[in-house]
């Protein structure tokens, strides 16, 4: 604490006499000098994956809002977002380019868990911050291991531990069928739901999976169906999960159903699944939905559309991405904001793993940003809420995850 | 057994998103002897025309009229521009340049309609027969259009001037040429027909799959293998091929899930479905390589 | 296709040999991250000569040799984590399986031709992903997480750096693979090779065992692939299913026809561009969105789809024989 005070001190004192020797007094490293800071990013702009482009979208557009406003401490963002088409190679050729050659100070929402599997080493080796990265799985908040890597949203893993064990709690003889995305992320909920259920692991009467590439799963739903399970885990991106809540209620079969939240979008999945296949689904949520009609008077959702209307107009506000995307970039602005003038990689480390139960915009209502330097996890509370009519009804209290 | 009729059902189901994908893959083979490996991307390209003008407010078969006839039109636009003077080129190099259009068409559509997943309406009306749920309404329709489809092209090809025209430009052009017809014109109306098919096979996949920029993709391969285990030059075999592997596909998972069930022991699962699929289609090709319903073509040297 | 002149082939061999040495007098001009980027053009040169020999030379298509490239990468991850195997030696490990393993899926290709066996390379790129992702052999594989490995490290206490090694270590490679593949096309068994792509009736009546010639030159053309991917299993440091998905066989092929089918400088420059062209699309997109101030969005993947058109309506016969062409015209001229 002391020596960010101490920072801001220096970073104020060189606003005021603006003088050579003040700036003197600026510590920077790569990326950074007195006017410009220079952020690096990877996003599937094409391939699979490319629904996620938005992220990389929003970002940009935020960080040019806060370089017409006056930018950080009057030095204005770079941002440097490149392709890596979701393929774990590219990313290290992009991520190298930005560090070696692009001189990046800091790499900011890499998205993918393969993707920075690839690279997480190397980042550490190079001692260069892979800050807030865009994936949930559980491995990123391991500061004695990795210290230049930190996380972001509830992971996958915590999540799938909250289902299970309200599944336990309140359905009588739970038989579980699951249905996850074969590749990281779906093995992760996987994963969790089997350390949430613990001795009861045996409840899980069916695990099917399915391929990004896989045009329906039908096929998989039926299954399910079949081995008798009267709760449905659904661990599917919003394309899948739409289908999949369609397909279970065109087959007639009625389990108590478990979505993951990153399907949880009312505008993606629920309506083209049909509001009347989707009643009474949960989900665990830690953002608001812009498509719920419940947060449409909340000040920060008003803030959150005007800035969409003026930066990224045309784009689709029904998108949860756009809001995921905005509040993360809320924060790493205020992380830059903390770090004053003392523009060091290790410095970032330190202010990002220095928030207090910190308010990040659109999160729900009661869920904060809290991080030490041996808590890498920066949102680690989540609320269970139940589809009903339109709209999403939380219930519950808010959860918070013991994963570190 | 009441698995085995749905997994059968189902199959069938997807069988008839193949088909439709498969005969415009054959349709374009037959009057300009490529494979478009962009077929699928253009076609959801259309997709998204005519949701875009239902967006609009024209009504389903209306769009679905409109959408078919621009399709055609940019079909002969695109063999015009693009593929015309290409004539003369490899054919890895025409591959090639099938590649640069399915990624002008995917990212242009993610472009402008966002990758979001939209819901795509169906013009079949709402109602459930047979063993509950087993094949929906839409399902049943997406058939019955394949069918006619089927139908038209196949009346096209065989009895009118024009048809017959077109494949004799695709299958020996130089003899064509000499009799009279007007070669180039007949490739672009090949592209455009091919076009105007695979936009109604994207309209009919749509409400099932859902309409994205990458609603496709996926879909192109089991199609291919629908169109070559049928015989590549045959129509009819293309649909039969589309309905063989999405059945065949879903019987493999229903083989796995039930050794799984009485042995206890995993051996083949959702995972490797396709993969298995596609074994069995290859090995089928190995034994009669020119598909079920194709004829062997006697080359002369 | 003419060959490279040999003169100008020296020149450049010394200058890929000495450039990397003048990174302390100009260390931005030869930065580690330019070396890394020559390298994997290096691998991917690799790779499409592999691909090129099979197609290019033998006239059997393949859209599934990312396949190759897979099992290449996976066998040399695999001996390096598991049983410790240094670097260098999961190369030869590398070329044998995918040897075995080209040479066993040639066999059933045989009977199939054109489209039909481009379908069974296809399905075979699409297998392998989803079978590395098996469950019996996740403990091999690591299943979708993949491997994590390490770097070359620098030998016998040179003066060099990772990065200067790994680019040392492609180029002798590929040095020894092209000159083994130049060898190999001037031979009796070379002729044969491309006898059979030119004439196949022929070739048979003339006597040459078509069907030997073509399972063995799968499987030497899978072995080709397969050492690039063992490569760059070594210089990305990182294997898993997702760097190993359909769009990589595709790029071979693109590399291979806009390089030049059927020439070795062809397979060099297919490399080149397999690097360059993602890199050049992303810069002229933000190049429009940002210098041009152009308010629709254009993806570096429109840009890469356009840029492939324009090649090919150039330069049908691909960067090499385009060049080829222009020259004689020159020289006529």
């Amino acid at each position: 604490m002391k020596s960010s005070r101490r920072s801001f001190v220096a970073g104020a004192s060189a606003a005021a006499l603006s003088g050579k020797a003040a700036f003197a007094q600026n510590k920077y490293e790569d990326g950074v000098s007195d006017t410009e800071i220079r952020i690096g990013n990877t996003n599937p702009y094409s391939g699979p994956a490319s629904a996620y482009a938005a992220i990389g979208k929003t970002i940009d557009a935020y960080f040019k809002s806060v370089n017409e406003a006056g930018g950080i401490n009057g030095r204005k963002v770079k941002f440097i977002s490149m392709d890596d088409g979701y393929v774990p190679s590219k990313t290290v050729e992009v991520v190298r380019e930005m560090v070696e050659s692009a001189k990046i100070f800091a790499l900011f929402q890499p998205l993918g868990t393969p993707c920075n599997n690839a690279i997480q080493k190397y980042m550490n080796t190079r001692k260069v911050p892979q800050l807030f990265v865009a994936t949930g799985a559980s491995k990123w908040g391991d500061p004695a291991n990795f210290p230049w890597t930190m996380g972001y949203q509830p992971d996958y893993h915590t999540e799938a531990v909250i289902y299970a064990r309200h599944a336990l709690a309140t359905v009588k003889d739970a038989k579980i069928g699951v249905l996850s995305q074969n590749d990281d992320y779906g093995r992760d909920y996987v994963g969790g739901l089997k350390e949430g259920l613990g001795k009861e692991v045996g409840r899980i009467v069916r695990s099917v999976t399915f391929e990004a590439t896989d045009p329906t799963v039908d096929s998989q739903i039926i299954q399910l169906k079949d081995s008798g399970a009267n709760v449905f885990m659904n661990f599917s991106g919003p394309k899948a999960a739409a289908q999949g809540i369609r397909k279970a209620a065109d087959l007639h079969w009625k389990p108590v159903h478990y979505l993951n939240n990153i399907s949880a979008s009312v505008a993606a999945v629920m309506k083209p699944a049909g509001y009347e296949n989707a009643q009474g689904i949960i989900t665990a949520a830690y953002l608001m939905d812009a498509t719920d009609a419940q947060w449409s008077d909340h000040a920060e959702m008003k803030t959150w559309s005007a800035w969409m209307d003026k930066w990224m107009p045309g784009a689709n506000k029904a998108d949860a991405n756009h809001i995921y995307a905005y509040g993360v970039s809320f924060l790493m602005t205020e992380t830059l904001k903390r770090c004053g003038s003392e523009l060091t990689r290790a410095n970032l480390m330190k202010q990002a793993a220095g928030f207090q139960k910190f308010r990040v915009p659109l999160l729900l209502p009661g869920i904060n940003v809290s991080t030490s330097p041996t808590d890498f996890y920066p949102i680690q509370a989540v609320q269970l809420e139940r589809f009903k009519g339109e709209t999403w009804d939380l219930f519950g209290d808010i959860m918070h995850a013991e994963s570190s | 057994m009441e698995q085995l009729l749905e997994q059968v059902a189902s199959g069938l189901a997807n069988g008839a998103i193949y088909a439709c994908v498969a005969l415009a893959l054959v349709m374009i083979y037959v009057s300009t002897d490529h494979l478009n490996f962009a077929q699928g991307e253009m076609a959801m390209f259309s997709t998204y025309i005519s949701w875009q003008l239902m967006a609009w407010g024209v009504s389903f078969w209306l769009a679905f009229i409109l959408t078919i006839a621009i399709s055609f039109v940019l079909g002969v636009i695109i063999e015009r521009a693009i593929l015309r003077p290409l004539h003369n080129a490899p054919v890895l190099s025409v591959v090639v340049v099938f590649i640069g259009l399915l990624a002008i068409c995917n990212s242009m559509a993610g472009a402008i309609w966002s990758y979001l997943i939209k819901e795509y309406p169906s013009p079949f009306p709402k109602a459930t027969f047979g063993v509950a749920g087993v094949i929906g309404p839409h399902q049943l329709g997406v058939v019955i259009v394949t069918l006619i489809v089927l139908t038209l092209l196949f009346l096209f090809f065989r009895y009118t001037p024009l048809g017959l025209a077109m494949r004799a430009a695709a299958q020996n052009p130089q003899m064509a040429r000499l009799v009279g017809v007007r070669v180039d014109w007949m490739l672009a109306l090949g592209w455009g027909l091919a076009a105007a098919v695979g936009s109604v096979a994207g309209m009919m996949v749509a409400h099932i799959v859902y309409l994205d920029p990458n609603m496709m993709s996926g879909i192109l391969l089991y199609a291919f293998a629908g169109a070559l285990i049928g015989g590549i030059g045959n129509p009819g075999g293309a649909v039969v091929g589309g309905f063989i592997v999405g059945v065949l596909e879903n019987m493999v998972a229903y083989a796995g899930n039930m050794i799984e069930k009485t042995t206890g022991i995993y051996i083949i699962g959702n995972g490797e479905k396709l993969t298995v699929a596609l074994i069995i289609v290859i090995f089928v090709l190995t034994v009669k390589p020119a598909g079920l319903f194709g004829r062997v073509v006697v080359k002369r040297v | 296709m003419p060959a490279f002149p040999k003169k100008w082939l020296w020149v450049v061999l010394i200058l890929a040999f000495g450039v990397p040495l003048l990174q302390p007098i100009l260390p931005d001009a030869v930065s580690n991250y330019r070396l890394f980027l020559v390298s994997t053009m290096i691998i991917a040169a690799i790779a499409v000569l592999g691909l090129n020999l099979l197609t290019g030379f033998n006239g059997q298509i393949s859209l599934g040799h990312g396949a190759f490239y897979a099992v290449g990468a996976y066998t040399a991850a695999i001996l390096m984590d598991k049983l410790d195997v240094p670097y260098y030696a999961t190369l030869p490990a590398a070329a044998v399986v995918c040897f075995a393993v080209g040479y066993l899926f040639g066999l059933p290709a045989l009977k199939l031709e054109g489209h039909y066996l481009a379908l069974a390379t296809f399905a075979l790129a699409l297998a392998v992903p989803q079978i590395l992702k098996y469950k019996w052999l996740e403990d091999l594989t690591g299943g979708v997480q993949g491997i994590v490995l390490s770097k070359p490290e620098v030998p016998f206490g040179l003066p060099l750096n990772e990065d200067q090694w790994l680019y040392y270590y492609c180029l002798v490679t590929m040095i020894v693979l092209f000159w083994a593949a130049n060898n190999m096309l001037n031979s009796r068994s070379g002729r044969a090779m491309m006898a059979i792509r030119d004439h196949y009736m022929a070739a048979d009546t003339m006597g040459i065992n078509t069907a030997r010639y073509k399972t063995v030159t799968f499987g030497i053309s899978a072995a080709y692939t397969g050492i690039a991917g063992a490569l760059s299993a070594s210089a990305i440091a990182f294997v898993a299913p997702d760097s190993f998905n359909l769009f990589l066989s595709i790029k071979f092929l693109i590399g291979l026809v806009v390089g030049g089918v059927g020439s070795l400088t062809g397979s060099v420059v297919g490399g080149i561009f397999y690097v360059l062209v993602d890199n050049s699309a992303q810069a002229i997109s933000t190049f429009i969105k940002n210098d041009l101030g152009l308010q629709f969005d254009i993806s570096a993947y429109t840009i890469f789809g356009v840029l492939l058109i324009l090649l090919m309506y150039l330069m049908p016969q691909g960067i090499v024989g385009g060049v080829y062409v222009l020259v004689r015209r020159f020289r006529r001229g």
